[in-house]
């Protein structure tokens, strides 16, 4: 160790002096351990000079400019294995880091919170290899993320990789050489270069793990002049005021779009998660997402075609000049039917099917009409030759966004939104229709595309303080808002108890989020899950059949401050469920109707029964 | 042979405390005889899997938990668990099973196992993809018709096997009823099974133990009986744990020659493991064959290894301790010591195909069945064909130990509406393959089989169609080859003592193994490791295009081998990786 030139906060020449002395004699972990000593001795107490200088003793936090401090890193050992090997190194790797005074975590691949890789210091990676290249099995997720767009970058993270393998395979060490190669590209500073091991790695490994602990010993430097990241990005995104909103929705790129319903499913549902970096937006959890959606082209070609309108017309629109094309794709809905089309139409058409659809008396056959028919069936069925553009767009409305709730929460995934969107594909007179912003995400919304989006405040769907115990009943995309309380809750580390009732078709392949749940059921964020299936053999059962089974525990929760959120089907669920609960707290609360009904409507009028139905 | 120890090493053995044994031995001791929390998890309904222990546990009640491996990717990226559904095994001694047995199996296949059964190479039925939400109504059925699933895996006495040798009609009725007994007398009596699966009421707890013979702690790894009756060696008897050598004299069962130590199962990149022959340690009398099995297992309990799982069956236990000193334990617990063994001939380890006539008269037909999956395709209606003959059948089936099937005892005045069936569903042309194929075997292995590497059953008959011309080139079409694959080391089809034997290592990679006897009676060895299908066909080609050009009158592939030099023979398992 050198001698220091610099004095330190207010120390005296004879402190300093002996604090030099006693520096140039010791080694590094002393040194280390030392640090650790005096930050914890509870300086606050005994120094005159109060808590401003004191705190520049603490770890980690000294100023730039009070040079000689001790870098103290975090250290992760992150290992990922089939057999048992990698694991056992790792151990091996963690007890001798502990020998020279480094404290390592310990993490399984398997169970990596993969949004904490961005705040690792120093991480060394011990991985084998599954099959040809693969990795192991149970760390399949993990590499996924490595590789995927979503790694962060890693500028400030230092690694070093021991690969297991077995040399009479191609592709040798592939694991351990493709994190490697990725930490790398990700910005991430080597500390030591990586090490393939065959079947016997005896020798190899030890030397490896020797190596880098050398490397790894504390050192005496100047520490990081800059603030670390979560601190740069919160203080960028206080100064930036949101300038996104319904009439200029921000340009979310998409991240991920994928089906979350398994083969054999009566059903699409997908997962979309948008990046939101960048636009300043902020929600709240039960908050939703406004999508504002483009037409199918497909469709639109077939409108223009079936009316022989050039794609190029000028048209006005809201104060602009588009191409009918693109006003037909971006500013109206062309889709289904609405009782203003069928007058328009029936004007400038003249047919008497269409003029017999109108007034009040013919609302039962208009409705019908307008279930079985969309805009390009009427515009076919009944073609006018001439029409000009402006006569088509008159009778057609503005195309609306859609409401989604939001199912993240930005506590668990900062800049991110995510979707969980019911595809609606259906057949009309032979042909396949799909809802306009379901089938835009699901067969327009590529990975790195963007979507227009908004956020819609829904302050009547919040979570309760952290310790109120939650009772959360939703069916199919229902669950989407729970999702985001519940990664809320675990990201606040909140301690109240959580309740799910789920119900979906089939559970083989519908059980959106089946292994969320499950971790989150494990890590005791979710406290108990109770899930409906309608169709699988086992009887057919809803959500409201799995409330009344539970009756006695159901009420209880209520009687201990239970805050219940209903999500989903406004016409069946929301009823169904609103007369279960009536049921339950007069069976269980031995009263009549009525007051079951008051103890109800109390609930709602404290905020304690909350619904988010459509 | 192998060095006699007077004071045996016991510190791997049951005589330790658990804490110093593997971890499976105190999950076994703390299941309270294999309960466990199956029946719990059987109710969960976040997840269609049971905890990990009980998947350990369950598998002592022939059950095991799988995944659909093709899709399980796909799933996880769907944030769906993986597709998990359980094999169920059924407990057939001896393979002989009534046609209203065969009527449920196939009902159950149909309305719960995916539209299939597969008969194993132990001779039993396997019905795949149940979820757990439809296990009880399976075993259920079962037991609808006598059946169940006890001890078909688990560290216990697996499903128990017996040679089929229709011709021999009384020799066979006798064995198999006493493999019958053997089973019945060497399964785990815990009352989990009934409490469990058929939801019956606990016994109200007793002094006595629930498990006299099998303690808390079970055997240290699976243990596998079987009859063979020669000069047929269908049931591979060198490859049980604990064999029984039928010896027959003037027509009358003597009693058996009694064979121990033989196992399949190794581990790649793990040369202390490895494939092994039982040894011939002497000759029993008939109504010596319980006290036999009590004290062949006994020493096994006592002596195997239960601290490292892959070193734990009987195989390792007699080459740790020395074949003659097992031998002595075992006299000295039967109480006598074994007469010299009887002489015998085994001349082949394959089935008879088509019609045979048994001394009695009566008629046996055996079809061949493909690794033993029985299923529609739709060139041929193979199950449907088969429930057809189960609806007019009087006699009796036997699952045969190379996963085909026999139509047994028909009355002569039967065979011909059998015969017309068999035509009608185009069964009857099945036998009409090559001689390799025909003494071909597969494991299940992708997609279900949690330890496959590679496939096999998926992909053996393919691979089949690609050698087969090399053999019609050299005018081998109908040579008799048995030929082995399977997904994983763990050798469920017998592999390591197949003339050809391919193990997978990873997806469309194998370890190439020659050398194995024709009748079982040799280890075969690793000729290639590793490689792909063209290089695999590049070696056949070579090889039996040698055989064709050089061999003897009469000599086997596998004898052929290891003459030409291309394996050394191998003439004990602990050479096998030499």
């Amino acid at each position: 160790m050198t001698k220091m030139e610099f004095s330190g906060p207010g120390l005296s020449s004879e402190q300093w002096e002996r604090i030099n002395d006693l520096a140039v004699s010791l080694q590094p972990a002393q040194a280390l351990w030392l640090s650790g000593y005096f930050a914890g001795v509870g300086y606050t107490a005994r120094v005159p000079g109060g808590l401003d200088q004191v705190a520049l003793l603490e770890r980690g936090k000294a100023e730039p400019s009070l040079a000689p401090a001790i870098e103290v890193r975090s250290l992760t050992v992150l290992y990922g294995t089939e057999t048992g090997n990698s694991r056992g190194l790792a151990k091996t790797l963690a007890e001798a880091a502990k020998q020279h005074g480094i404290v390592a975590t310990l993490s399984d691949m398997a169970d990596y919170k993969t949004r904490k890789l961005k705040e690792e210091q120093d991480v060394l990676v011990i991985t084998s290899t599954h099959g040809e290249g693969d990795p192991p099995q149970s760390a399949v997720a993990f590499f996924e993320f490595l590789e995927g767009r979503k790694a962060p970058k890693l500028p400030d993270l230092r690694f070093a990789v021991l690969a297991l393998g077995d040399s009479t395979y191609e592709k040798y060490c592939e694991g351990g050489k493709r994190i490697d190669r990725r930490l790398e590209e990700l910005g991430a500073t080597r500390l030591a270069p990586r090490v393939d091991c065959d079947v016997d790695y005896e020798d190899a490994a030890p030397a490896w793990i020797a190596s880098v602990l050398e490397k790894l010993k504390p050192q005496i430097g100047p520490s990081a002049g800059t603030a670390p990241a979560s601190v740069r990005a919160a203080s960028l995104a206080s100064t930036m005021p949101p300038a996104f909103d319904k009439q200029n929705p921000f340009p979310a790129t998409i991240i991920d779009n994928i089906v979350l319903t398994g083969r054999g499913s009566s059903k699409e549902t997908r997962h979309i998660e948008l990046s939101l970096e960048g636009s300043g937006l902020a929600y709240e959890p039960g908050d939703a997402l406004g999508i504002v959606p483009r037409n199918d082209p497909a469709l639109v070609d077939a409108l223009l075609e079936g009316l022989s309108l050039g794609v190029d017309a000028p048209v006005g629109v809201k104060k602009q000049t588009l191409t009918l094309k693109e006003a037909l794709s971006s500013a109206f809905e062309v889709t289904a039917l609405t009782p203003r089309f069928i007058d328009h139409w029936a004007d400038v058409s003249g047919a008497k099917e269409l003029q017999r659809l109108r007034g009040p008396e013919n609302a039962a056959a208009r409705a019908a009409f307008m279930r079985e028919n969309h805009v390009v069936d009427v515009v076919r069925q009944f073609p006018v030759h001439g029409i000009e553009a402006n006569t088509l767009l008159r009778g057609l409305r503005p195309l609306q966004p859609r409401l989604y709730s939001i199912s993240s929460s930005l506590a668990a995934v900062p800049d991110e939104a995510h979707l969980t969107v019911g595809t609606v594909r259906y057949e009309l007179d032979g042909s396949p229709r799909a809802g306009v912003a379901s089938s835009y995400l699901a067969d327009r919304g590529e990975p790195d595309s963007t979507v227009p989006v908004y956020i819609q405040s829904n302050p009547h769907f919040r979570l309760p303080h952290d310790d109120a115990p939650i009772l959360m009943i939703g069916a199919g995309t229902g669950v989407a808002p729970y999702r985001a309380f519940v990664q809320e809750r675990e990201a606040r580390g909140a301690r109240g108890r959580a309740w799910l009732v789920f119900g979906e078709r089939n559970f083989r392949s519908d059980f959106l989020y089946q292994t969320e749940w499950q971790g989150f059921l494990k890590d005791g964020v979710l406290s108990r899950m109770d899930v409906a299936f309608s169709r699988d053999r086992t009887p057919k059962a809803y959500v409201q059949d799995r409330l009344r089974e539970q009756g006695r525990d159901v009420y209880a929760w209520l009687e201990e401050g239970a805050h219940i959120y209903v999500c989903g089907d406004a016409a069946h669920l929301a009823p169904d469920v609103h007369t279960a609960l009536a049921d339950i707290i007069a069976e269980h609360g031995g009263l009549d109707a009525t007051a079951a009904g008051e103890y109800l409507s109390a609930l709602q009028r404290d905020h304690r029964y909350q619904r988010d139905v459509y | 042979m192998t060095a006699t120890s007077l004071t045996p090493d016991r510190s791997h053995d049951l005589s330790q405390p658990l804490d110093k044994l593997g971890p499976d031995e105190t999950l076994k001791a703390n299941s309270r005889q294999l309960r466990g929390t199956i029946a719990d998890g059987l109710f969960d309904p976040i997840t269609g899997a049971v905890t990990t222990a009980d998947t350990k546990l369950m598998k002592f009640h022939g059950i095991y938990q799988q995944d659909d491996r093709d899709i399980r990717d796909e799933r996880r990226r769907q944030k769906l668990e993986a597709a998990y559904a359980f094999m169920a095994r059924v407990r057939l001694p001896g393979g002989v099973l009534s046609p209203s047995q065969w009527l449920k199996l196939d009902e159950l296949g149909r309305a719960y196992g995916g539209d299939t059964l597969r008969l194993t190479t132990r001779q039993t039925f396997q019905l795949h993809r149940i979820l757990k939400t439809d296990l009880r109504a399976v075993i259920q059925g079962l037991r609808d018709v006598v059946l169940d699933t006890r001890a078909a895996c688990g560290d216990d006495t697996r499903g128990v096997m017996s040679s089929i040798n229709p011709q021999l009609s009384k020799i066979h009725a006798e064995v198999y009823a006493l493999a019958r007994k053997a089973s019945d007398h060497a399964i785990p009596k815990t009352g989990a099974y009934n409490e469990i699966w058929y939801q019956e009421e606990a016994a109200t707890p007793s002094r006595e133990p629930e498990e006299p013979f099998y303690g808390r702690t079970y055997m240290p790894r699976k243990f596998k009986i079987g009859f063979v009756i020669p000069p047929s060696n269908d049931i591979d008897v060198y490859a049980q744990d604990l064999g029984f050598i039928a010896v027959v004299s003037r027509g009358k069962l003597k009693g058996f020659n009694v064979a121990i130590g033989g196992g399949m199962g190794r581990t790649d990149q793990a040369p202390e493991t490895y494939p092994r022959l039982a040894d011939v340690i002497g000759f029993i009398e008939v109504d010596q064959l319980i006290a036999t099995i009590d004290a062949v297992m006994s020493v096994q309990r006592d002596f195997g290894d239960r601290v490292n799982r892959l070193h734990a069956r009987f195989k390792y236990t007699i080459d740790d301790k020395g074949l003659d000193w097992i031998k002595g334990e075992i006299e000295r617990r039967l109480g006598v010591a074994l007469a010299p063994a009887q002489p015998f001939q085994f001349t082949s380890n394959g089935d008879r195909l088509g019609w045979v006539q048994g001394d009695d008269g009566r008629h046996h037909y055996t079809v061949f069945i493909e690794n033993g999956r029985v299923i529609n395709t739709s060139t041929l209606p193979l199950m449907d064909g088969l429930r057809a003959i189960a609806r007019i059948h009087k006699g009796t089936f036997r699952v045969t130990p190379n996963q085909s099937l026999t139509i047994a005892d028909i009355a002569p005045e039967d065979r011909l509406q059998i015969a017309k069936l068999l035509d009608e569903y185009g069964l009857a042309g099945l036998s009409d393959r090559s001689g390799l194929r025909l003494n071909s075997m597969a494991c299940v292995a992708l997609p279900t089989c949690g330890l496959a590497m590679a496939e096999s059953e998926r992909y053996l008959p393919t691979l089949l169609s690609r050698i087969e011309p090399i053999l019609e080139a050299h005018g081998l079409r109908d040579e008799p080859i048995t030929i082995r694959m399977t997904g994983c080391p763990n050798g469920c089809s017998r592999p390591y003592i197949a003339e050809i034997a391919l193990t997978g290592r990873a997806p469309g990679k194998y370890n190439l193994y020659f050398g194995g006897g024709f009748h079982g009676q040799r280890l075969n060895k690793m000729y290639l490791e590793n490689v792909g299908e063209a290089v695999i066909l590049e070696a056949l080609e070579k090889v039996i295009g040698h055989y064709a050009r050089e061999r003897k009158p009469q000599e086997h592939f596998g004898d052929f081998a290891i003459r030409a030099g291309y394996v050394a023979e191998v003439t004990e398992g602990r050479h096998f990786n030499d």
